[in-house]
């Protein structure tokens, strides 16, 4: 067994064993960090492995979320075949997006994909008949359940949680040292140069938009199975920003560094928010300081030090 | 055998190559000369299929290859050593081997292969890309190119700003390729160089071959020499 896959196996545990070391307050704190790690490792995938900078990752969680939410409420669909809808909708609206804003680059398909989730937020609230707008809507207690397991309940939900981390984590390890893990990279370090090689960027870098997409579906029906809304604000730029975030502070192109940067930044935010009302310049000073010591995330900077094994 | 025949190619309003025709042989170096502008680098891309073909055709054994996107080229067996090496220099040695060897799924065979041509890379394999010398770049160059096991072999002014003991490394190591059958297109400005590898020297002007000659009792005091490369 090599040291990552040691590395990744003991974080499990220690996210395994948290459940019953820590106290009650941090459960469903962790089980809502291991899910938004999830979309964040999506977004690592499209932007730390193939150098794809997004900003309509918020429609692919959101189109994941309203999938399953809108599955339960308005088709009565078990959380189950909800869950998986939630997740094949990710990947889809994912394929679409990228098939035509992949004929773009750089700044320009970031801001084409800032529009496309513009574009699905504003859609969420001109169906609000449906969607119930701005004010989201739960979805029912009695629907969250998967068998016997209550979703709802908070060990049922952390162990979900943490089994929707491991799968994740463990997919996106396989994917980073497959065939098309390395293509990513190379297309992220150049894409001539990949050409020149025999490498087709569009369908590379489509096929990561589409597994990105896939992730960021999957956190977003878990999270309205597991935590029970489903909101407008979810497909808002903050939740595009917010997976970029979380891999820049853990570390762009590892593994471990969406969860890493998600657990810093949501306790961060906790702490600080316990201390000042102004807790945002807490976090934006954090950024800062981390772009000016470490611009390549925690793991990147520990990966530049000698931990080149990492992931 | 690659066959250029009659080319045209231009980047946008500006023509570049104007009815060029070369022939690579199996087990043969095709030096290919000319001053700069002349219009070699272009040729070279144009094979790649980076710069659009315009007029004329480009064929391996007979297969048109002027039409295909750029990604498919290599994967017909064209490997290429740009000028300037373009490694990818974040990734260690090790790495940019391998995404070389995936493009046609060769596997260990291929890589042992590559690297007992270049044993120095193999003391290297988890060193950074842009950590290594010039020399050992363009070793890591050549190296990912032959990782497509190609049956020919474009290489881009390789022994420009080397030493002398890196010159005679590539120059052997090119003379061992010719010796398995690949056929290769040498862009070099060396005389030297091109009077020790070549079986032809193609002068290139004005984005046309005006001359070639077969690499038997040539000089560097060949008149041809001074005429197109100024030397």
């Amino acid at each position: 067994m090599t040291r990552a896959i040691a590395l990744h196996l003991a974080v499990l545990a220690l996210l395994f064993a948290a459940q019953f070391i820590l106290p009650p307050y941090h459960h469903t704190n962790i089980a809502r960090i291991m899910v938004l790690a999830v979309f964040a490792m999506g977004y690592n995938i499209a932007f730390g492995y193939t150098g794809l900078l997004s900003l309509g990752h918020a429609l692919f969680f959101a189109t994941g979320l309203y999938a399953t939410g809108l599955g339960i409420e308005l088709w009565g669909l078990p959380a189950a075949p909800a869950l998986v809808l939630g997740l094949l909708a990710g990947g889809a609206i994912a394929a679409a997006t990228g098939v035509l804003a992949l004929r773009t680059g750089g700044v320009s398909f970031m801001i084409v994909t800032l529009m496309f989730a513009q574009a699905g937020y504003l859609t969420i609230l001109y169906f609000g008949s449906y969607t119930r707008g701005d004010e989201g809507f739960v979805i029912a207690r009695a629907a969250r359940s998967l068998g016997p397991l209550d979703l709802s309940s908070d060990t049922p939900r952390y162990f979900a949680a943490l089994i929707l981390f491991a799968l994740g984590l463990l997919a996106n390890l396989a994917l980073v040292r497959s065939r098309l893990g390395r293509a990513m990279v190379a297309m992220r370090e150049n894409e001539e140069r990949s050409r020149m090689l025999g490498y087709n960027p569009f369908k590379v870098k489509l096929t990561a938009l589409v597994i990105s997409g896939l992730y960021a579906g999957a956190a977003g029906a878990a999270y309205g199975v597991l935590f029970g809304y489903v909101g407008a604000s979810f497909a808002a730029i903050q939740y595009s920003i917010m997976p970029l975030l979380y891999v820049l502070l853990g570390g762009a192109g590892t593994t471990l560094g969406p969860f890493l940067g998600a657990l810093l930044m949501f306790y961060l935010i906790d702490l600080s928010s316990g201390v000042t009302t102004a807790h945002l310049f807490v976090v934006g000073a954090a950024l800062l300081v981390l772009v000016l010591f470490a611009p390549k995330g925690i793991l990147g900077w520990l990966r530049d030090r000698g931990a080149k094994w990492l992931p | 055998m690659l066959d250029l025949s009659a080319i045209n190619a231009a980047y946008g309003n500006v023509q570049v190559l104007r009815g060029l025709s070369l022939t690579a042989k199996p087990g043969e170096v095709t030096c290919v000369m000319g001053r700069n502008g002349a219009g070699k680098t272009t040729m070279l891309r144009a094979i790649m299929g980076q710069v659009p073909v315009t007029a004329g055709s480009i064929t391996l054994n007979g297969q048109p290859l002027h039409s295909l996107p750029a990604h498919e080229v290599p994967r017909h067996g064209i490997g290429y050593v740009p000028q300037g090496r373009r490694l990818f220099g974040e990734l260690t040695v090790a790495q940019n081997i391998q995404i070389g060897l995936m493009t046609r799924q060769k596997g260990a065979k291929t890589r042992d292969a590559v690297l007992s041509l270049f044993p120095r890379l193999r003391e290297r394999l988890s060193q950074r890309a842009s950590t290594l010398s010039g020399g050992e770049q363009q070793m890591l160059a050549i190296a990912r190119a032959l990782c497509l096991e190609p049956s020919v072999l474009l290489l881009d002014e390789p022994t420009e700003g080397l030493q002398p003991s890196m010159i005679t490394l590539i120059r052997d190591t090119l003379l061992t390729l010719k010796s398995t059958g690949v056929a290769t297109i040498l862009v070099e400005q060396r005389v030297d160089a091109v009077l020790s590898m070549a079986d032809h020297i193609a002068f290139v002007t004005h984005g046309t071959v005006a001359e070639t000659l077969q690499n038997t009792n040539l000089s560097s005091a060949t008149p041809q020499f001074q005429k197109y490369v100024g030397v």
